[in-house]
């Protein structure tokens, strides 16, 4: 039998009983167990099966660098995966499930998949992809690859809270040293945050009789109540993720199972890293048997949770620290034998470790606790950009050259004994530097032996042995990135905290480098597995992406309009709640027939002001604008500085030093900052000033044959005829006592007037001009109405009809490039090669036949029978005032091909089409100027 | 996360700022003659220099352009100052 729990012992509570399954079957164990020392104590022995082979897997130590045991774990009517057994506190109630094994982990079907090992080797997902079709094993592959299934159920409710904090010492890590620079450097009147990733403070103490000569459980207490005395913030269940940009420290503070993790993102005047160290395995064969662990991990079992893996055990270590692990368990009344390790030393056992062969004596035990030599945990101080030294003498890469504000100590930094880590907690709590003193440790180096028989596994989760690392060498992936890549070492849920000094070791050896020369591979945050709902917390819906919303919005709701999101705006796609399609096109119907209101409040209004305000438009726009005069409006297009069409619109000039320019409802915020940045960079800002009044005004577009019969219904004191107010030409006026701006301008290419008032006054506007519209047959007209109608008259919406190379001249906006003298944006960039080059591709119209149907957005042109795309269907809607579908396009010197019969082909499907002038509505032009 | 110091706002979070350009750019006069590989030069080349960089952020919360001078190896920040004409 093995596993078993001692009457006393650990900083468990034995009067709180915890009830739970695993695999369906019911176990107990006590308030302050994890996991994993549940059911080390229940004399479970395998928890789960490796990733590739499906090996069974038992626990192999007791916090974070155990890879083997993950679970996922239902308690109540929550499940969560990946749930490591290892670091997760127990829970009544909770039912675990073994992750990667069907029907549960100690009968595992794919099991059988181990007799394959050799066609799965290192580099086998890298040459399944290449030869012969990855199509051939994909099924197999993800239906074995993964830990587990995600349950498919939402958590509204499980959001994690995100705090920002500073203070000015973090220390991390609440082991001895961690606790004495706390201590100290609370004491002297810093902020100190004192993190820690167990439940309780103390660390390696458990494992020791006494510090200063006190009882190691009543000095961690005094050193506890000390810091809080000093204002100290201790957090428990902490860990100390990573350390991010300007030493931002990312901290995950778990509370219990049913309420999600805490994250902070802490900026700290100073960091002292107490982060310990773990213990390596040793590599040789079948050292992935159930029941061969971590030395330290089984001396921590017991400290903690006065667990012993089984009474009789094997100890192989290499390193003065076993001592003090093999105490403990000693005295738990184990019954250790000590073997040196070998290098022809095999494990044995069926369903898990029976014993070790020995330069050929069997010798039997339950269980068998390695010792490899302990590895400071240095990642922190690798994320926040430390360097690493290697210690020939501790076998190890220590802390070197540090980043500003960060000291390590403690077993961190490769200050083993206590007495010492102390010394070194007191002097960086004062912030004192410190030169790391001499060791007592000693070792015996042990790496991995290539050329050795049988399969020695170096990463357990992932499966990779010692000959993965040989087969990597010799197919010439030598670099330690290289061989994480090709093999998978050190990509399990550990992070290669077990693997990788071992992996990099037996690479050292195939080539006969030092291992310093190899390196390790990077080390990046999280130091363990953050769950992504720490990350996204509030960040999500409305708190993430606000909506703009329009000062309408309740006048919409009121005429069931369908309120959707359309460039960060909140507007009526269409109105009427049932048949959209049948909706939309009765709108663009209507409009056409007889006249429309439109809320175009979401268009841009940005007001450049000042005495150099005519130069800097001028400058900004493709067009001449300097000739515009007060009261006319111009239509233009921006470049970017390559030429490319950044946005368009309609830019008023309301007097000599004040323009207004309408831009794209989606694209107002980065024209606002396009156009500070050029205002700011090569002008005076004194003498230009910009203001975006998008949401000050509200602007209701009347258009349709009888707009102006409507228009005429808010009695406005001027002529609205098309001799007063002709096309692109506006007026200011007033009307309820507020200013009003009345512009002749279209979007729909049928008569239109813009009719814009202080935000505040559009309900007053609405409810004169929605009974208007009713009164003279019309209707309302919702954006997708809207798209139909521009489309018909071959207006472009930017970003859909054009794409990152289309340049004015493909639009068939010509003239600027031609004659515009005075410097513009992006001008230089019209008259490259690539600019003057045949075969761009310029916007046309597309004609079906008679009868034919709709032609698919983003169908590519090609020649008839051909394949090779000739461009793509930027925008294709159904005509109800035409009768036929219409679409727009940009094709391969599309100007000069109307007329051209060529197909649209989608999806296997090819429709046969005409290129045609994208404006298929009143092309003359006597709707839009009557 | 770094904090970025705006001349205007003081110490804010990298994500409220957007990189502009590399500093002391200029603007070729496109009214005269410029050869292909002056305008491209102007376009795209960036001198992208290992250690202190001059560079020009926008605070996009207040719009304000400014100079930022950074490392970039230690991303140490080393000042800003704001991009107005007497500034320069
Ligand atoms: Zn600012």
């Amino acid at each position: 039998m093995s596993g078993l729990r001692l009457e006393s012992g650990g900083q468990i509570d034995r009067k709180r009983w915890l009830s739970f399954t695993f695999d369906g079957k019911a176990y107990s164990g006590f308030a302050g167990d994890t996991l994993a020392s549940a059911l080390l104590a229940n004399g479970v022995r395998i928890v789960g099966r490796s990733f590739k082979y499906h090996r069974p897997r038992g626990v192999w130590s007791s916090w974070v660098d155990d890879p083997n045991a993950i679970m996922t774990v239902r308690l109540g009517d929550r499940e969560l995966p990946n749930v490591s057994a290892a670091t997760t506190l127990l829970e009544d109630g909770m039912e675990l499930r073994a992750v990667n094994a069907w029907p549960n982990a100690r009968y595992d079907v794919k099991g059988g998949l181990d007799l394959f090992h050799r066609f799965l080797g290192a580099g086998f997902y890298y040459k399944t992809f290449i030869w012969p079709d990855w199509h051939l094993f994909e099924p197999a592959i993800r239906k074995m690859a993964g830990l587990g299934p995600v349950n498919a159920d939402v958590y509204d409710d499980y959001v994690s809270d995100q705090l920002n904090a500073s203070c000015d010492t973090l220390v991390v890590g609440g082991g001895p040293a961690g606790l004495v620079a706390a201590r100290t450097a609370a004491e002297r009147g810093e902020a100190v945050w004192l993190v820690e990733d167990h439940a309780s403070l103390g660390g390696s103490a458990a494992m020791l009789g006494h510090i200063d000569g006190t009882d190691h459980a009543a000095w961690v207490q005094a050193q506890e109540q000390a810091i809080e005395v000093a204002d100290g913030r201790i957090l428990k269940q902490t860990t100390a993720y990573g350390i991010y940009d300007h030493a931002m420290v990312g901290l995950l503070e778990k509370r219990g199972f049913a309420q999600p993790p805490r994250r902070y993102r802490l900026r700290a005047g100073r960091i002292i890293m107490a982060t310990g160290a773990l213990d390596r395995p040793i590599t040789f064969g079948n050292n992935d048997l159930p029941g061969i662990m971590s030395l330290q991990g089984a001396a921590d079992f017991m400290a903690r949770y006065g667990v012993l893996p089984a009474r009789k055990m094997i100890v192989m270590a290499n390193n003065a620290a076993a001592d003090q692990a093999c105490a403990v368990l000693d005295q738990a009344g184990a019954d250790l034998r000590h073997f040196a390790p070998s290098k022809t030393m095999s494990g044995f056992g069926s369903r898990g470790v029976e014993g070790v062969s020995i330069d050929g004596y069997k010798r039997t035990a339950n269980a068998v606790l390695v010792s490899g030599g302990l590895t400071p945990l240095v990642h922190l101080w690798r994320h926040a950009g430390g360097k690493l030294d290697w210690c020939e003498t501790r076998q190890a890469f220590l802390p070197g050259y540090g980043p500003k504000n960060m000291q390590a100590i403690g077993a961190a930094n490769g200050t083993f004994e206590v007495d010492k880590a102390i010394a070194e907690g007191t002097a960086a709590g004062k912030g004192l530097s410190f030169e790391r003193p001499s060791t007592s440790y000693t070792l015996t180096p042990l790496w991995p032996q290539p050329g050795s028989k049988g399969r020695q596994w170096i990463d357990f989760q992932h499966d990779v042995t010692l000959k993965d690392v040989e087969v990597a060498a010799r197919e010439n992936y030598v670099s330690v990135e290289h061989l994480k890549r090709y093999t998978t070492l050190g990509m399990a849920a550990d992070q290669g905290k077990t693997a990788n000094m071992a992996g990099l070791a037996a690479m050292a050896t195939i080539q006969g480098r030092p291992i310093p020369e190899v390196g390790t591979t990077t080390f990046r945050p999280p130091f363990v597995p953050v769950p992504i709902e720490a990350f996204h917390g509030h960040h999500g819906k409305q708190l993430w992406h606000p909506v703009k919303r329009l000062p309408l919005e309740a006048e919409h709701r009121v005429m069931n309009g369908a309120l959707r999101e359309y460039g960060g705006w909140l507007r009526p796609g269409w109105y009427g709640n049932d048949d959209a399609e049948l909706h939309i096109q009765a709108e663009a119907l209507l409009a056409r027939q007889t006249v429309a209101l439109f809320d175009g409040s979401s268009l841009g209004k940005i007001a450049v002001m000042g005495p150099d305000a005519e130069a800097f438009v001028n400058f900004v726009y493709y067009n001449t604008i300097k000739t515009l005069k007060p009261g006319e409006m111009r239509y233009g297009l921006m470049l970017t500085e390559r030429g490319i069409v950044k946005d368009d619109g309609v830019i008023a000039r309301l007097g000599p030093d004040h323009f207004l320019i309408s831009c794209s409802s989606s694209h107002t915020d980065s024209v606002r900052t396009h156009l500070e940045a050029w205002r700011q960079d090569g002008n005076d800002p004194d003498r230009i000033f910009i203001h975006d009044e998008t949401q000050s005004w509200a602007t209701l577009t009347v258009t349709g044959p009888r707009a102006r019969d409507v228009v005429a219904s808010l009695g406005l004191p001027l002529d609205i005829g098309a001799a007063a107010l002709p096309h692109m030409t506006f007026q200011e006026t007033q009307w309820n006592d507020h200013p009003l701006r009345i512009a002749r301008v279209s979007f729909t290419g049928d008569l239109s007037f813009e009719i814009s008032v202080p935000a505040r006054q559009a309900p007053a506007l609405w409810a004169v001009l929605h009974p208007s519209i009713k009164d003279h047959g019309g209707g309302l007209l919702g954006i997708e109405a809207l798209s139909i109608l521009r489309a018909e008259k071959g207006y472009i919406m930017i970003g859909k009809d054009t794409d990152g190379e289309t340049m004015p001249h493909d639009l068939g906006f010509t003239v600027p490039r031609a004659k515009k003298t005075a410097a513009y944006l992006g001008d230089r960039s019209l008259h490259t090669a690539v600019a003057n080059a045949p075969g761009r591709k310029q916007l046309v119209g597309l004609k079906v036949a008679d009868g034919g149907a709709m032609i698919p957005t983003g169908a590519h042109i090609v020649l008839p029978g051909k394949s090779s795309s000739q461009g793509y269907v930027t925008s294709s809607y159904d005509s109800p005032y035409l009768g036929h579908p219409i679409a727009l396009a940009i094709v391969t010197d599309g100007a000069r091909r109307h007329g051209e019969a060529v197909e649209a082909w989608h999806d296997n499907r090819r429709l046969p089409v005409t290129i045609c002038a994208p404006c298929v509505f009143d092309p003359t032009g006597e709707k839009l100027h009557a | 996360m770094q904090v970025f110091p705006c001349p205007f706002c003081g110490p804010r979070n990298e994500t409220e700022f957007h990189f502009a350009a590399e500093a002391g750019k200029v603007r070729p006069d496109t009214t005269q003659q410029i050869g292909d590989a002056d305008w491209a030069t102007y376009l795209h080349a960036q001198r992208n220099e290992k250690g202190t960089v001059r560079e020009v952020w926008m605070h996009m919360t207040c719009a304000e352009l400014f100079i930022l001078e950074r490392d970039s190896v230690t991303m140490d920040v080393l000042g800003s100052t704001a991009l107005r004409k007497d500034a320069t």
